[in-house]
């Protein structure tokens, strides 16, 4: 589970994220909606422990990231937006290097890699250098570099970004199986029909506040507008950035 | 699922990301000619190739005969016999002698008078002229080889005259200059040895400077910094193996280049100009030993400039910058010739040209010596990595642009 309280940041005289609260739970998706530039990755780096929030808490399982920032990255799979493979390694190598970071004895390690390698259908580029990887299986191997300590809470920041059609569905079966064993998933997106498809709980963010907080049904009721996508217009109270 | 690993095994962490960057960094070609190939073999190879060319030229210039254009050599038949028996060949009489010598046609002239024969019968002294160029510094051993004889010829002839007129030839040497030079073998060579210390350096700062920017720019350029940042280890210890792998590359530089200059300083002619080199092992223990803080003083400085590089291009371009300054003491020992002070031993980088000049020398380092140059440059080479760490720990060196 995942809690963040009234979360702020600036960067010299721009405020990136201005005092954002949510909650993310156990067996559930949760997506963090917003145009471009609302502060999404902004809220997530700092959920992460990359970055320290000039104000506000963030909770993993309970724990505070300000007081234990280690624990907190030890519960948490992260696929950054920056997805950064060394492209000198294999697939493999580069699953491995991270899984002995985050201490994995090795015997479980290799049980957890092959067993990420498969659900992900890699089999075929495991033992590849990621140079020349598509931008498919260069997000594969990232999520199975943040996937393979087996970490309850799973924050993917824009994880279908560059993905094709295929590629895409495939993360989204992905994400409704990490689900399904009862993590909290969490992700940023700045297109609304994916969010709409997948979300138990939505987090409208825009200019760095959080702007709606609920369910896509009570969204709708909400607003008052059938179509998702008009909600989210009127929500967020213009057309700037979102991707239909 | 959710088996949160209790305990990170810490220990690990460092190891892996020391081998990590190992391994990746073996993979890559441009690092491991660096390192490995010209970083360490350029130099000797270069040092070699000039000292040969140097030390060819003295020796050649004294023992190959020496031609020598001499005008009226006629009218001294003597005077040319000895000069042959020194091993200068006569050659025919050039017209302009002073254009010949300025324009390098000769190293150096001999003109004979023709009133010798007459003025010689008589007992007058007779003018012999050496014409030169002072300015040629290449003409100098030849200069210097023609006039030591034709002045041994006057001697020679004085002391006879003065021996067919019944008197003892030293009274016209009331007064006898003896040379001692202390000079050994070992100090001669140093003068030409200067520059070695800054080969060390050089080589040790190629061996790392790949990985160094790789650690920083280049993790950001790739933008893998921050999924790294997302593991729960904190930030120094990845910075330790990182700099460990660092400071692995460029010691096997160094050996790699103490083992060249160790092989080819037996192909330097050194001894043959009166000078003796050891290059050998027990050299290359006591480098190794001098040069170790150094290792780890540039793995920091070079990480720690890299880092405030936007790109891999810039930190090339800031690490070619600092490359230069290591440059600065050997540049101060090469043109002022300083006497040693205690303290200079405890400066990074001056201590330890001073140490190697002092094994060239034959002079050997004194325990103490080394004490206050490991001792300096380790304390230095220590708040490097700290402010490193410092850096490191900034939140903006993460974010890819």
């Amino acid at each position: 589970m995942i809690e963040v309280r009234d979360l702020h940041k600036a960067f010299g005289n721009v405020k990136a994220v201005d005092g954002v609260s949510f909650m993310a739970r156990d067996g559930e998706i949760t997506g963090l909606l917003g145009p471009n530039g609302a502060g999404k990755t902004t809220t997530l780096r700092m959920l992460y422990t990359l970055m320290t929030p000039d104000r506000g808490q963030v909770l993993v399982d309970g724990i505070d990231a300000a007081i234990d920032p280690l624990g907190v990255r030890r519960r948490l799979g992260v696929l950054p937006d920056a997805r950064g493979l060394y492209k000198r390694l294999t697939a493999r190598e580069n699953i491995d290097y991270f899984a002995r970071l985050h201490g994995l004895p090795e015997a479980l390690l290799a049980d957890r890699r092959d067993a990420l390698i498969k659900a992900l259908e890699m089999d075929d580029i495991a033992d590849r250098r990621t140079e020349g990887f598509s931008q498919g299986q260069r997000v594969k191997t990232a999520i199975a570099r943040a996937l393979v300590h087996d970490p309850r809470n799973v924050i993917l920041d824009e994880p279908t970004n560059g993905l094709d059609v295929m590629a895409t569905r495939a993360l989204r079966q992905f994400m409704g199986r990490l689900k399904g064993e009862g993590r909290c998933v969490l992700f940023s997106s700045h297109i609304m029909q994916e969010v709409a498809a997948l979300c138990d709980r939505i987090v409208v963010i825009a200019h760095g506040r959080v702007v709606a907080d609920e369910s896509p049904d009570a969204l709708r009721a909400q607003t008052g507008e059938n179509n998702l996508e008009d909600a989210f217009v009127k929500i967020i109270g213009s057309e700037e950035g979102l991707v239909a | 699922m959710n088996t949160v690993p209790t305990k990170v095994r810490r220990s690990r962490a460092f190891l892996t990301v020391f081998l990590k960057e190992v391994t990746e960094n073996l993979r890559d070609r441009r690092t491991l000619i660096s390192a490995f190939l010209t970083g360490p073999l350029l130099g000797p190879l270069l040092f070699v190739m000039l000292l040969n060319i140097t030390l060819n030229r003295e020796l050649d210039k004294a023992e190959r005969p020496l031609p020598v254009p001499v005008i009226g050599a006629e009218y001294a038949p003597n005077l040319i016999d000895a000069l042959k028996a020194g091993g200068i060949v006569p050659g025919a009489p050039i017209a302009d002698p002073e254009r010949a010598v300025r324009k390098q046609d000769a190293d150096v002239v001999l003109r004979i008078a023709s009133d010798y024969g007459s003025a010689w019968r008589k007992g007058e002294p007779v003018q012999v002229e050496l014409i030169y160029d002072s300015s040629q510094r290449d003409a100098n051993t030849a200069v210097g080889r023609v006039s030591q004889l034709v002045e041994g010829y006057a001697r020679q002839q004085g002391a006879l005259r003065l021996v067919a007129r019944g008197l003892s030839p030293t009274t016209a040497s009331p007064l006898l200059v003896a040379r001692r030079d202390q000079a050994t073998p070992q100090s001669r060579a140093v003068l030409m040895f200067a520059m070695l210390p800054y080969f060390f350096v050089i080589t040790i700062f190629m061996g790392g400077m790949y990985l160094a920017i790789d650690l920083t720019a280049g993790e950001r350029e790739r933008q893998s910094l921050e999924p790294l940042f997302a593991n729960p280890v904190p930030r120094w210890k990845i910075l330790s193996g990182k700099l460990a792998a660092i400071c692995a590359f460029s010691t096997v530089s160094l050996l790699i280049t103490l083992l060249a200059f160790a092989v080819v300083g037996r192909f330097i002619p050194a001894e043959k100009v009166g000078m003796e080199l050891d290059l050998g092992l027990h050299f290359a223990a006591y480098v190794l030993l001098l040069m170790l803080p150094v290792v780890l003083l540039l793995a920091a400085l070079q990480s720690m400039v890299a880092a405030f590089a936007k790109s891999y291009r810039e930190a090339q371009t800031y690490l070619s910058l600092l490359m230069l300054v290591p440059i600065i003491p050997s540049l101060v020992l090469a043109i002022m010739p300083i006497k040693a002070q205690a303290w200079m031993y405890a400066a990074p980088l001056l201590g330890q040209s001073l140490g190697i000049m002092q094994l060239l020398r034959g002079d050997g380092v004194t325990p103490g010596q080394i004490g206050l140059c490991l001792s300096g440059t380790l304390a230095t080479a220590v708040i490097a990595v700290l402010l490193t760490i410092q850096l490191y720990r900034s939140e903006r060196l993460a974010i890819s642009a």
